[in-house]
């Protein structure tokens, strides 16, 4: 397990399946562990659910960090600062717009309480 | 990576790891709405850690400009946005990030093919060089990018009214879409596995994220402005979607696990959406559904009642229950904290006020709900469709406010109206029931509301925020 996680990109025509396969198994399992968790968000927070999802996917940040290291010819650095700075406003600006919606879903405390018991 | 990376692969790899972690307890907690905040707060800091990890990684043989431009201005325009954007803006800036998910994938991919023609290739093709799973990935990543950008750009136009389905001539047109797919498909092909000069090689790519946005643009400009929640609940998956093939260009487990759960997720909204109006996806995506000018339409009706709110008052006054059913009117008008200042009044009168939110009420999952708690709206207030559907023939007075296929009987009664099967709130089986609407004309779907003809319906024309409004002042006096 951790040779294989360890191995770095392959440029040998050997190495080459084994990420692939990986990642497929990998991706297999995370699509059924999101959609198991997603099911159970209450349909009341699905507008926060969508922009922390937008937040998660500029996971692609961390890939697009590695573009700016040396080696890259002018056009792929200028790629590469596209992709860190829209990445970077999905990560700063998903989390910040999620964190503020859901504050207002929990900010009821010492408010006046539902009387709504029961239905 | 260079001898100044600081952090051995596999320390960084167990970085990722805990990232991953944090990301699904984050999604974990966001089962429940109280735990919902301190799950995204674990969520960021999987993200902080999984950042940190690889700017140590990355070193500093970097080019600073990239980096630190890139970082800084995202930063900048992410805050700027995040804080200043009103919650009536939800669905276009939900629309326009996942526009730039899509849009980062692809230039990450774009900037590994510039560095791979940057290299000595000797003029063999990325499929030649880097085998086909790096050459597929690469391609996948800036097509599903691409489509992305184009479409949430296109749907953001859509929610924000300025996108002219008419100003778009031949694009939209469903053989053109084919025909720009095929496109795509073969530009594909030349990018990832013929052989050529750098410089071919990365004008191919160029040329397939070019087709990709015009495509992007094609898919979404049909749609109707009311399938928005099933379009950017797509995107939101799409964007999700790219991460992940961009998780196969680059060998990131992370990427891969995080661009999968987002993807399922925007996956599991869509199906939610296309439930809660009894179509399937192809038919959302591909029929064109009310995109006809529907403003005329009010004719047809003979059993109208229209009530003042000097009219109305009275019978509010004496509910002692009462369920609100908010929908896209309400956000337009801005009516929620009106609406909100309304229920206090009545709840100061011990009358009880709940709020029934159909799934595809406003323009993205949620977006009612997001509006009231806005409005300092408490959340157990607020009903779903099956929650509540049983309880209005116990209420007294049903408010329909902005709202209209949504509770339109049509959709139980006949089967052969355009929305029969449709689920919907029945507020008809209320004592009585107010729709506040500035007219009779018809909603997204282009049919009449049985609805507005039934003995026990009050018409309340008007704004519905001035409405509202109106009716405080009267219960006010009273």
């Amino acid at each position: 397990m951790m040779l294989l996680l360890t191995t770095e990109i392959p440029n040998s025509a050997d190495g080459e399946l084994s990420f692939l396969i990986i990642g497929l198994w990998i991706f297999l399992l995370a699509i059924f562990t999101g959609i198991e968790l997603i099911t159970k968000v209450p349909p009341t927070i699905h507008t926060p659910l969508m922009s922390g999802a937008n937040a998660i996917s500029g996971i692609t940040l961390v890939g697009a960090l590695y573009c700016a290291g040396t080696g890259y010819p002018f056009l792929g650095q200028l790629m590469g600062f596209l992709a860190i700075a829209m990445a970077t406003v999905n990560v700063v600006g998903g989390f910040l717009v999620t964190d503020r919606m859901l504050a207002m879903f929990g900010s009821k405390k010492g408010k006046k309480k539902s009387k709504k018991g029961e239905s | 990576m260079g001898a100044l990376a600081f952090l051995s692969l596999q320390s960084v790899e167990l970085v990722y790891m805990a990232a991953a972690f944090l990301f699904i307890l984050g999604l974990k907690r966001l089962s429940g709405v109280k735990t919902a905040r301190s799950g995204n707060a674990l969520a960021s800091l999987g993200m902080a850690l999984a950042i940190a990890a690889t700017l140590v990684r990355v070193g500093t043989e970097v080019h600073w400009w990239v980096l630190a431009g890139g970082v800084g201005l995202g930063t900048v325009v992410g805050i700027v946005l995040a804080v200043r954007v009103q919650m009536t803006g939800m669905p276009e800036l939900v629309a326009f990030f996942n526009g730039l998910g899509g849009a980062a994938s692809a230039c990450v991919a774009l900037a590994e093919i510039g560095k791979f023609v940057g290299g000595d290739t000797g003029g063999a093709s990325v499929f030649g060089v880097r085998g086909a799973d790096f050459a597929v990935a690469v391609v996948l990543s800036i097509l599903i990018g691409a489509v992305t950008l184009s479409g949430s750009l296109i749907a953001f136009g859509k929610l924000a009214g300025k996108v002219n389905r008419n100003r778009f001539g031949p694009i939209g047109g469903r053989l053109l879409n084919v025909l720009l797919a095929l496109l795509a498909l073969w530009m594909c092909h030349l990018a990832g596995f013929s052989d050529g000069s750098g410089g071919l090689v990365f004008s191919y790519h160029l040329i397939l994220a070019a087709v990709a946005l015009v495509l992007g643009v094609g898919l979404v400009v049909p749609i109707g402005g009311a399938d928005m929640p099933v379009v950017i609940s797509l995107l939101n998956s799409y964007s999700g979607l790219a991460a992940c093939a961009t998780g196969f260009v680059l060998h990131n487990n992370l990427l891969i696990i995080a661009g999968s759960l987002v993807g399922a997720s925007g996956l599991i909204l869509t199906r939610i959406m296309c439930k809660a109006m009894n179509r399937s996806l192809v038919n959302v995506l591909f029929a064109t559904f009310g995109e006809e000018d529907s403003s005329a339409k009010d004719e047809g009706y003979s059993n109208v009642k229209a009530a003042t709110a000097e009219e109305a008052a009275p019978i509010l006054d004496a509910a002692t229950s009462v369920i609100i059913c908010p929908g896209y009117g309400m956000a337009v008008a801005q009516a929620q904290h009106k609406v909100r200042e309304l229920a206090s009044i009545l709840e100061k009168g011990g009358c009880e006020v709940s709020y029934a939110i159909h799934p595809v009420a406003g323009r993205m999952p949620g977006h009612m709900n997001v509006l009231l708690a806005e409005a300092d709206v408490p959340y157990e207030q607020l009903f779903d469709l099956d929650q509540i559907n049983g309880e209005f023939q116990n209420t007294d007075v049903a408010i329909v406010l902005g709202a209209n296929d949504v509770c339109n009987p049509a959709a139980e009664k006949d089967p052969n109206s355009p929305i029969a099967g449709m689920p919907v709130l029945s507020v008809w089986d209320a004592q009585t029931v107010f729709v506040i609407k500035r007219s009779l004309s018809a909603g997204y779907a282009g049919i009449k509301n049985e609805l507005f003809d039934l003995d026990n319906t009050l018409m309340c024309f008007g704004d519905g925020k001035k409405f509202v409004d109106e009716l405080i002042t009267e219960l006010k006096d009273q």
